[in-house]
């Protein structure tokens, strides 16, 4: 059993903690913990989309950074993914995942709203060619 | 110095090192290839996203987000899903001290949020149909039915799966292979809680900012 510490853990299970440390109630606690979290991101979210006290240019800004967070709390509380040594290859995978999502979404949004600004309408185009 | 701690230093010396200690334990192996898995499907919803955020506003004429988005519905279909995953959890907890009792009713429990927040999904799109908001009516509607859909269709697997679990479970009771899907099915209903929380934000809070 000892040499299982060494060991990256799974994805889901929680660090390994010595069995003299190790509460019954720890793992209660920390989904506990993570519903809270989850609950308050949540209604703070709602919130924002539907007052009129925030400037509303930011909001978007605001809930973006309201689901990114809640993301986070998920990732922690729920799936156990944390920076302990023994989740590096987690991490990793994690990391390479975000950094294709954000490929993904950055890219087509950029592209398509430059596409939008600089291509012409089809209707204009239309007339281009039957003058020429 | 007790004999414990010596005991202890001695352990630790004998402690292998990564590359001397063979393959990991198939337990880890397993949930490591979930988790990979659940990266690449976290990877293709990115690609419905996209695609949803580039057509939000491409609602050819017909009905937009801010009018067929019911807030209400959605925080209840949030809820739901966030309430199941916290049971999921619970199931999760129950596995690991191998309670059959509380691992059922942390399934039931899961089961039934998960089924609720399906038949809401169900309602609001059959709502949404009945006002001639269909997918082919405009692209902003197609990317919405696809993306939503797949998640939908993501809890539905989900949700067949959790019964098919309880049936390996009442007929082969804590065995290796069945405790390493279980823990492979509460990673996929975590990480379906995941997209919802993208999909709350970007599609029913943002559709309805004027």
């Amino acid at each position: 059993m000892t040499t299982e510490t060494h060991w990256d853990v799974a994805p889901g299970e929680r660090p390994a903690i010595p069995a003299s440390e190790r509460k019954a109630s720890s793992g209660l606690l920390v989904y506990t913990l993570g519903l809270l979290l989850a609950v308050i991101l949540t209604i703070t979210s709602f919130w924002v989309a539907n007052t009129s006290a925030i400037w509303a240019p930011g909001v978007p800004a605001g809930l973006v950074v309201l689901a990114i967070a809640q993301m986070g709390v998920h990732l922690v509380f729920f799936l156990h993914i944390t920076t302990g040594p023994d989740s590096t290859n987690n991490v990793l995978a994690l990391a390479f995942g975000v950094l294709i999502v954000f490929l993904v979404l950055v890219g087509s949004l950029v592209i398509m709203a430059n596409l939008n600004e600089n291509m012409m309408a089809h209707t204009e185009l239309m007339d281009l060619q039957v003058r020429h | 110095m007790n004999v414990a701690v010596e005991m202890d230093a001695v352990r630790h010396g004998e402690l292998l090192d990564i590359s001397e200690a063979g393959p990991a334990p198939k337990r880890i192996i397993a949930g490591f290839g979930f988790w990979i898995f659940l990266l690449s499907d976290i990877v293709m919803f990115s690609a419905l996203f996209a695609s949803y955020a580039v057509l939000a506003k491409a609602s050819a004429g017909g009905l937009t987000g801010a009018q067929l988005f019911d807030q209400r519905n959605v925080a209840m279909e949030t809820a739901l899903l966030l309430l199941s995953s916290y049971s999921c959890g619970m199931m999760s907890l129950a596995i690991n001290s191998q309670r059959y009792l509380a691992t059922f009713l942390g399934a039931v429990v899961t089961f039934l949020l998960g089924a609720a927040f399906l038949k809401l999904e169900l309602r609001e799109f059959q709502g949404m149909i009945a006002l001639g908001a269909t997918p082919e009516r405009s692209a902003f509607l197609s990317a919405f039915f696809t993306l939503v859909g797949s998640h939908g269709l993501h809890v539905t697997v989900g949700l067949a799966w959790l019964v098919l679990m309880m049936v390996q479970l009442s007929l082969r009771g804590f065995q290796d292979a069945v405790v390493r899907r279980l823990h492979c099915f509460s990673l996929f209903w975590h990480a379906l809680d995941i997209i919802w929380v993208l999909i709350f934000t970007v599609v029913y809070l943002m559709g309805v900012l004027p």
